[in-house]
């Protein structure tokens, strides 16, 4: 029932930071509710507060849907509301140096394109950002490119999380329902399912 | 023939239930811990797709994050806890899921209250909507924090899909020296690998020095697995491992337990296990480590001096500026001596009973210092009860700590427990990231508990080595 994500085109938006961890992306504070609606507006709200030049700050970049970062990108918390919070800001790509894992998970569990580049790279999109905010990035998980304007660079991106994307099978509830029956065998030879007696 | 698999491995091959083509495993989850701040979507998620809990009785729940730690009656001052705590009552009543709440007695930190319980054992895979997750890897299990979409799965299918990572042995060999703990160790390697070191990697802790471990000393090292970039740690099952699990409540019973802890025995890593990363650590090298940056892994020994810029690599240079420049604190000067103004106690890291023993011997006779903001925070409702058996709670408040309830309180400040504007927090918890404590200007050294303590009596950070009386 996922679409299929191929490419992700849009305006984007530049943080080169290195460990920005889940508590910067969404303070603690906003994770007290039991929806994630509304959690947009406060993406990186406190770095927003203590710095007027933030990239989130900036009007420039309103509406941008590819963000490109640093190295260790989503550390600390397993909270899905740090990738939910970028998702509804605008969001629908990140392209980093390296993702801490459950944020990378989570970022494949719905349906966010996140991919690798070099420092080197990843500096060469910042730039064209920074002169043209206007400028279109395109995404593509199909040949596994970034491209804005003039500049073409490479990303990678594990299969696993490629293919779901691409196929359309990100949403993995439906998937794992299906084999409900094969669960229910596989779950009577855990030892400690079955009174240790396997 | 011997079994050439490490624990991991095993673990891991007993429960993938099938490989998809894109080589992930869906891997079979023997205990979902869940809590009230990343399941409330997920339950909705169940309710929208007219889902059941899959397997109820391998499903339990507690309340820890937005938990009051001073004034717990109900409805909280807080409306928006106060309706997720509502939200979590609804839905456990309503899918049948097991609710350890405020009124059950066992309530607590859900990583605390695991294990305590002997829900948590050898052999599992066990997963939690919380980053550390990782602490129950200490019993010899499989264990991962997992977001709100992953919660949603596992409770509708008891499954989900996941890559196996590879398997990284830290050897920590010999004797800590007094004043050293669990937590510098888990600093120092930390420190050591960075905090993405981890990234790929299951680790596995290994060696004399997590041998001599208590089990409530591996749960400090395995929780903060996660601060590495590991999205686990763990250490293999002894018989120190078969004694914390006998008679719990959750464990197995009569002649059952013994059938299981021969299997949990089993599991362990044998001589010819192979791993695809090895490093190695003397415990020697090891001293009283404390975090002076906005990262787990800036931190120093507390008899070194902070890193100087000049001294760095160049890659590392706006990170470092950017911490020194948060912390206002100075390249090159020592960390002993910086002044606190407030001292926590507590967190999935450092609340558990032996925690709270160790800072109450530091605490003992002693005053916390003028103007400093000290407060204890048990892990669950038990250690509570246990610290005031002990006679804990009196001496901690006969030396101007404040003795609260149960929950994760200023490890994350989801609750009334925050720092304010530009204050100084010693913490025996687990992350000093920007405005982590509450403050989006707060600053956080993370340190033993027992160096939490002696913080609080002097006013600034001390090395515990020196500190007059404490009994190292």
């Amino acid at each position: 029932m996922s679409t299929e994500i191929k490419t992700v085109t849009g305006t984007g938006i530049a943080l080169m930071l290195d460990d920005i961890d889940t508590d910067r992306i969404i303070p603690a504070r906003y994770l007290r509710c039991v929806t994630f609606d509304g959690l947009g507006e406060h993406a990186f709200e406190d770095d927003r507060q203590q710095d007027p030049n933030h990239p989130f700050n900036n009007p420039k970049y309103a509406g941008a849907s590819v963000l490109v970062a640093g190295r260790n990108f989503g550390c600390g918390s397993s909270r899905e509301h740090a990738p939910q919070s970028l998702m509804r800001w605008g969001i629908n790509a990140v392209v980093a140096e390296s993702f801490a894992e459950i944020f990378f998970g989570n970022c494949s569990s719905l349906g966010i394109a996140a991919v690798v580049a070099s420092r080197e790279d990843l500096n060469k999109l910042a730039a064209a950002i920074e002169a043209d905010p206007t400028l279109q990035l395109t995404v593509n998980l199909e040949d596994l490119t970034v491209t804005a304007g003039d500049v073409t660079v490479s990303v990678t991106m594990p299969d696993s999380a490629r293919d779901a994307l691409v196929t359309g099978e990100w949403d993995y509830l439906g998937q794992l329902l299906s084999a409900q029956d094969q669960v229910t065998k596989h779950a009577a030879g855990v030892p400690y399912l079955n009174g240790f007696t396997a | 023939m011997s079994d050439r698999r490490n624990l991991f491995n095993k673990v891991w091959d007993l429960h993938a239930v099938r490989t998809l083509p894109n080589q992930q495993t869906q891997l079979f989850i023997g205990l979902h811990l869940i809590h009230e701040v990343t399941s409330p979507q997920a339950f909705e998620i169940l309710r929208e797709r007219g889902l059941k809990v899959a397997y109820p009785d391998q499903t339990v729940a507690t309340v820890d994050h937005i938990v009051p730690t001073a004034d717990q009656s109900r409805p909280f001052q807080d409306g928006l806890a106060e309706q997720m705590m509502s939200a979590i009552e609804q839905n456990c009543d309503e899918f049948g899921v097991r609710l350890l709440d405020l009124k059950d007695g066992r309530q607590g930190i859900v990583h605390v209250v695991g294990p305590e319980q002997g829900l948590t054992q050898p052999g599992m895979t066990i997963v939690c909507g919380d980053s550390h997750t990782s602490t129950h890897g200490a019993f010899g299990s499989i264990a991962i924090g997992i977001g709100t979409s992953n919660v949603a799965q596992v409770l509708a299918t008891q499954t989900m899909f996941l890559n196996r990572p590879k398997v990284r042995r830290i050897t920590v060999n010999g004797e800590l020296a007094p004043g050293v703990y669990a937590k510098d160790v888990i600093l120092h390697i930390i420190q050591q690998l960075g905090v993405q070191g981890g990234v790929g990697y299951a680790y596995e802790y290994a060696g004399s020095t997590f041998d001599a471990m208590t089990m409530e000393e591996r749960m400090t090292v395995c929780n903060m697995s996660i601060e590495g970039g590991a999205r686990c740690g763990y250490i293999n099952p002894d018989e120190k491992t078969v004694e914390y699990l006998r008679g719990k409540p959750f464990s197995p019973k009569g002649g059952e337990f013994e059938k299981a802890a021969d299997w949990w025995l089993s599991l362990a890593s044998g001589d010819e296990a192979e791993f695809d990363d090895e490093v190695t650590f003397n415990a020697s090298d090891i001293e009283p480590t404390v975090t002076w940056g906005i990262t787990p892994a800036q931190s120093v020994g507390v008899s070194q001096p902070l890193p100087k810029l000049a001294d760095s690599p160049a890659g590392e240079r706006v990170l470092l500026g950017e911490a020194l420049d948060f912390m206002g604190l100075a390249e090159g000067e020592p960390i002993r001596g910086t002044k606190i103004d407030v001292a926590f106690i507590g967190s999935c890291t450092n609340g558990r009973i032996s925690d709270l023993r160790e800072a109450a011997r530091v605490a003992e006779g002693h005053k916390v210092a003028d103007g400093v903001k000290a407060i204890v925070v048990p892990g669950s409702q038990l250690v509570r009860q246990q610290a005031m058996e002990e006679g804990l709670d009196k001496i901690f408040e006969a030396a101007g700590f404040e003795w609260r309830g149960a929950g994760c309180s200023m490890c994350l400040a989801m609750n009334p427990d925050k720092l304010q504007g530009r204050e100084v927090c010693a913490s025996s918890s687990n992350r000093n990231f920007k405005g982590r404590q509450g403050s989006p200007t707060g600053r956080t050294l993370l340190m033993s508990p027992a160096m939490v303590a002696a913080a609080a009596i002097e006013g600034q950070v001390v090395d515990i080595r020196e500190f007059a009386g404490a009994a190292v």
